[in-house]
Parts: C-alpha cells; structure tokens; sequence
C-alpha cells in the first residue's frame, strides 16, 4: 500500500508511505516505531479507514476497509481527544450514540473501563478539570470501552512525563491482557515498544517503508521486572541499531538538506 | 474577589471624580455653557424629557431599528460564516475578502443606503446589519475554521455522521469564537445605527440628539446621551448576562 499527500502539483505532494505490506494477526499488539515523520500516524489513520491510500488497500478479516468501522476499530489519539465541552461520561455516551449501543450496556461497560484506569470517582469532571496524565487514562479507557476488536493506538502517552508513562504502559499491559484485543500501537519511544509489543515492526525515514519487525516473547501481562533483563536491553538495542540511521536521515530531510 | 472589589471601587471614584469635574466646570463657568452645560441643566432637562410621549417614541423606534438590523447580521453573519467554512478553498479565498471589506469604512456608503432604502428607519437597518454583519461572519469563520482536527477524527472514527459531527464538534467547539462575534456585532450595531440617526433620519434617538444641536439646545442634546449612555450601560449587562450563561452550558 502506498500513500502520497497531494498539495495540487506533483511537486509539492509528498510520499509518505511506499509500499508497506503488514499483517497483524489477532490478538496481536504491534508497533510501529521509526523516526517522526516516517508516516507511522498517517498508516495508522488508513488502517482506521480515516485516510484513503493512494494505492493499495487495508483488509480487516478479508474486507476491504472503506471508511471508518466504529463497531469494529477504535482509536485512541494522542494527548486527549475527550470533547471538552462534555464531562467524562458524556464522552463515553457520545461515543455510543451512533453504534446504537443500549444506554444500560453502554453505561456498565463505561463503568468497568473507568474503574480499571482508576478514573472511575471524576465521571462527571470536564476534561479540562483533569491532569493530563488523568486526560489520558480516561481516553484510554474510552478506548478499551469501545467494544471493539481492534485498537489503534496514535502515540497514547506521548505528552506525559516518562514516569507517568511508564506506569501507565504496566497498566496497558495488564488491561489488554485480559481483553485479548488486536492492537495497533504508534510510538517512538523504545523502551514502550519494547515492553508492550509482541512484535514491533520498524519504519525507515520518508517515504515509510517497513524496514524490519523484531518479535518479542515474552507472556502477557508483562512486568516491570522485564525491563531489568538483560534481554529487554539487547531488544531495545538492536531496535535503536535498526533506527539510527533512519534517524539520521529524518533529520536531514527536516532540516532540508536531502531533499530529492 | 477582593481584586473584583479593588477594582470596583477604583472605577466608582473614577466616575465619582468625572462627575465632580463636570459640576465643577458648571459653577466657575470656565467652559462655554454651549459646549459643556451645567450637570443641573442637563439633569433637569433629563427629567422632563423621559415623562414626554416624543421620548418613548423616539426610544422605541432606535430600540427597534437596532433589534432588526442585528438579527439579520447574526442570521446572514453566522449562515455565511458557516457556508465559507465548508471548503478549506472556500475560507482562504472568501475569509481575506470579507476582513478586507470590513477594512474599509461603511459609512462612505451611508448615502447609498438612504438612496437605496429612503431616511426612514430602513436604511438604518440595512446600515447597522451590514456593520454588524462583518464582525460576525468573520469569528464564525474563524471559529468554524480552527475547530481541532483531532476532535473531527475522533467523530469520524466513532461513527458520527455528518449532522452529529456539526451538533456535538464543530458547533460546541466554535461556538465561544462566534459568541464573541455576536458581542462585537451587537455593540457596532448599536453604534452605527445610532450614527446613521443622527446623519440622516426622521426619527430615533440619535435624530433627537442632531436636532438638539443643529437648535442650539446643550442641555437637552446632553440630556439623550445620557439616555444612550444609560441603554448602552443596560444592554452591556444584559449581553454579558446571556453570554456568561449560553457559556456555561
């Protein structure tokens, strides 16, 4: 699959994405990691069916994706996307509305997810009443309340300092575990990656291509103690060795001087 | 709250301080009373004007004419507003012209209005709704145009068709932008039809206020902007009412 933004004129459009080819098999979690601007948020919002490739096609269980699928794939974006003009249980309901989910049922599962991120006593506080850290954890849940096979997950912890984040990544490992989603998940730090994927399939800078996927066996819920092992620092490693270069290359292309 | 209260009281002595510099001015008779009339004329003429039918009359025609013209410019203002904004193309050929005309002073066209319109109070409501109109048209544009990306893939992602896009996005997340624009139309309004009065009408507030003047009448001429002042101080309580409350919700 390939994509290329188009500003009017062949100049000026960009490759963002050459011929990637990925298969996430059920019950997955995988992530995307390579340089910013590799492209990775761009295939995840085609995977979602938010942006329609150029050439080429995502399936979902042998269907073609064409658009957004509520009922089948969720997102949870960056920083917080909680509307902030509805309080917390607004923004579960709102995001029912249109899936025709029954109220009772819709309610019981923004319930459980709330209280499984902890967030369940600021139900009706506005977003903007919440930490950032506690933005995000009611986005998550948001996404785990969704029902949804999938999840795609657009750099989730990316605005939180790395404590936070690295609780918040134990807390992801434990929830998903349980639910057995298939998640697709955008970062670009490499100790997350690491931690939470089975598998993490690395980008080359613009146009992003997959460059390589590095599996990671290790049982689900994964501990903290997993990142003391020597092995969680030679995976990380061998991801960083995979990206170097890559990363070099993204900031070349940022600054200009390899533009081709 | 005591910073509310400090600043309160700051504006009191202000006002307090203007107020005694008037009375001041009237009793040494350093300032012609042509120009500036003692503070006991202009109360006393106050007073007699507001038990006559001609005041209410007068009162009532502005008041009217101020309320028509700002509807148009919210109903015309906010649907332009929006339909601009449906096209990314649309909003940067149509939102430079649009501030660009707002730019340029309406009131060259004040003659056009009363050839187009006649002097009765029509002309003065196409003026005030086209002043009005700009201010308007451009926060909804502004507002419609800036709503956060992000907020729209999330709708789209969960399934929101376009009608629930509008009601639960883009209308909450632009509407703080165009309520500004609805307080910056409605004091132009207020002002511009209150201009085009005393330019050239046959009634009104402002008419009462140039014809004051053109017979040398200090006192009573004072004595209706006091009345504006009072009505401007009124609806600017009132707008400040609704806004804070349409805010909340």
């Amino acid at each position: 699959m390939t994509h290329r933004f188009s500003a009017g004129d062949a100049a000026r459009s960009v490759l963002a994405l050459d011929k990637v080819s990925l298969d996430v098999r059920q019950g997955e979690f995988l992530t995307l990691l390579g340089p910013s601007g590799c492209g990775k948020s761009t295939l995840l919002n085609i995977i979602g069916g938010l942006i329609e490739p150029s050439e080429g096609a995502v399936f979902v269980q042998d269907k073609a994706v064409r658009g957004p699928l509520p009922d089948k794939i969720a997102f949870v974006f960056q920083e917080s996307t909680l509307f902030p003009w509805y309080t917390v249980v607004e923004n579960f309901g709102i995001a029912f509305k249109y899936r025709g989910v029954a109220r009772a049922e819709w309610q019981d599962r923004t319930a459980a997810a709330l209280k499984s991120v902890g967030m369940h006593a600021f139900i009706d506080h506005y977003p903007n009443q919440l930490s950032i850290g506690m933005r995000q954890r009611v986005n998550l849940a948001r996404g785990i309340a969704s029902g949804t096979e999938i999840l795609l997950m657009d750099e989730p912890f990316a605005a939180l300092d790395e404590q936070t984040r690295m609780v918040l990544g134990e807390d992801l490992s434990v929830l998903l575990a349980e639910t057995g989603k298939t998640i697709v998940f955008v970062t670009h730090s490499l100790a997350e990656a690491v931690f939470l994927s089975d598998r993490i399939a690395l980008m080359t800078a613009r146009p992003g291509r997959i460059k390589k996927t590095i599996a990671i066996e290790e049982a689900h819920p994964r501990l903290p103690a997993f990142m003391l092992e020597p092995r969680f620092s030679e995976l990380r490693n061998q991801c960083y060795a995979a990206l170097h270069d890559e990363i070099r290359e993204a900031m070349a292309v940022e600054s200009g001087g390899a533009r081709t | 709250m005591k910073s509310t209260a400090g600043a309160r009281a700051v504006q009191l002595v202000f006002v307090t301080a203007f107020l005694g510099l008037w009375y001041v001015i009237g009793r040494t008779g350093a300032v012609s009373t042509l120009f500036v009339p003692r503070m006991e004329a202009v109360a006393a003429a106050f007073e007699s004007l507001v038990q006559t039918d001609q005041f209410w009359a007068a009162a009532r025609v502005t008041l009217s004419t101020i309320m028509q013209a700002y509807l148009i410019a919210i109903v015309l203002g906010v649907a332009a507003g929006y339909l601009v904004t449906r096209s990314r193309f649309l909003t940067r050929l149509l939102e430079p012209v649009i501030s660009g005309l707002f730019a340029i002073p309406i009131t060259l066209l004040f003659p056009l209005f009363i050839l187009l319109f006649g002097i009765g109070p029509a002309s003065k409501v196409a003026y005030g709704a086209a002043y009005a109109f700009f201010p308007i048209a451009l926060n909804t544009i502004a507002g419609f145009a800036n709503v956060d990306r992000r907020y729209l893939d999330a709708a789209r992602s969960m399934g929101f068709p376009p009608s629930g896009v509008f009601r639960h996005v883009l209308l909450p997340a632009a509407f703080p932008v165009i309520l500004t624009g609805l307080r910056i139309g409605f004091f132009i309004c207020f002002a511009s039809v209150l201009g085009g009065e005393t330019i050239s009408s046959l009634a009104g507030v402002g008419r009462n206020i140039a014809l004051a003047a053109e017979l040398m009448e200090p006192a009573r001429m004072y004595s209706w902007i006091v009345v504006v002042i009072i009505a401007a101080l009124l609806l600017n309580a009132l707008v400040s009412a609704v806004e804070n409350r349409m805010r909340r919700e």
